[in-house]
């Protein structure tokens, strides 16, 4: 039996308080890419209470996706914004989740994040971060960017951190560990830095922002 | 002095793409802020570096 939209609500406010509970459930965030890192963070985002989602990805989910994405074996074939849809509805059931099933590029993040709060970079390919965080930071004043940079391979969960760089810029990640050196990439610390970026959104959605 | 990445660095009065060309940095892949502002790569090359500015260049790795 699915709770009601009330109960749902209640629930949440049980545990954060009705003030932030309420913040939560009227903020948009917009994740961009549905990898590891994406994927992850729009879990966590759904479960703590965010109300609005812009999702997006071109992508299929594939067979080699399973070892740290948030999909599963039966949605090989799917596109990855559709699947993820399906998963967060199944996990929160009221949140409003939008899905864009695109490539982004300096052409169309405007367009895909002008509703957006804050915006996630959780792209896999190092110039897509760059350009999104160039573009964010460049052209749209007020918006707020948390990216992720270093999250591959067997290191320590304890060399992942998260770095307040300027005012709208928050950087996650060990920042050296590239996927690239063929050390691969993990589900725990994919997790762990999707994590980060997560709580980082959530912090700044309270007003809990770093100095 | 300049700090670049919180190293003090002795490179005023050059411009940022003249000061990117003596590092490894590959422009693709970087973002960068002088005392907490972006600069935009269409500005490199007008940007010059000044006494006292406070550099971070973030070089994003893959993975994700």
């Amino acid at each position: 039996m699915i709770p009601s939209k009330t109960e749902m609500q209640k629930a949440l406010s049980c545990r954060v308080g009705e003030d932030i509970a309420s913040r939560l459930n009227g903020s948009k965030v917009a994740v961009l890419g549905l990898g590891g890192l994406g994927s992850n963070v729009c879990i966590a985002l759904a479960r703590a209470g965010v109300g609005h989602l812009i999702i997006c990805d071109f992508d299929k989910v594939d067979i080699t996706n399973l070892n740290r994405q948030q999909y599963k074996a039966s949605q090989i074939g799917m596109k990855k914004t559709d699947a993820l849809k399906e998963n967060l509805l199944e996990i929160a059931p009221y949140i409003d989740v939008i899905t864009v099933d695109k490539k982004v590029s300096e052409e169309n993040i405007y367009e895909i994040c002008k509703d957006a709060d804050v915006i996630c970079e959780a792209f896999d390919k190092a110039d897509n971060k760059a350009m999104l965080v160039n573009f964010v930071l460049e052209k749209m004043p007020g918006k707020y960017i948390v990216s992720a940079s270093g999250l591959a391979g067997f290191g320590s969960m304890n060399e992942i951190r998260t770095r307040k760089m300027s005012d709208r810029f928050y950087l996650c990640g060990d920042l050296v560990s590239d996927v690239n050196d063929g050390i691969g990439l993990v589900s725990a610390r994919v997790m762990g830095c999707a994590s980060h970026e997560a709580q980082t959104i959530l912090r700044i959605l309270t007003g809990e922002e770093d100095e | 002095m300049v700090r670049v990445n919180g190293k003090e660095t002795d490179i005023c009065g050059i411009s940022v793409a003249d000061y990117l060309k003596t590092t490894s940095y590959d422009l693709r892949f970087i973002a960068l802020e002088i005392n907490e502002k972006i600069v935009p790569k269409s500005q490199y090359k007008e940007t010059i570096i000044e006494d006292g500015d406070r550099i971070e260049i973030v070089s994003f790795v893959g993975g994700g």
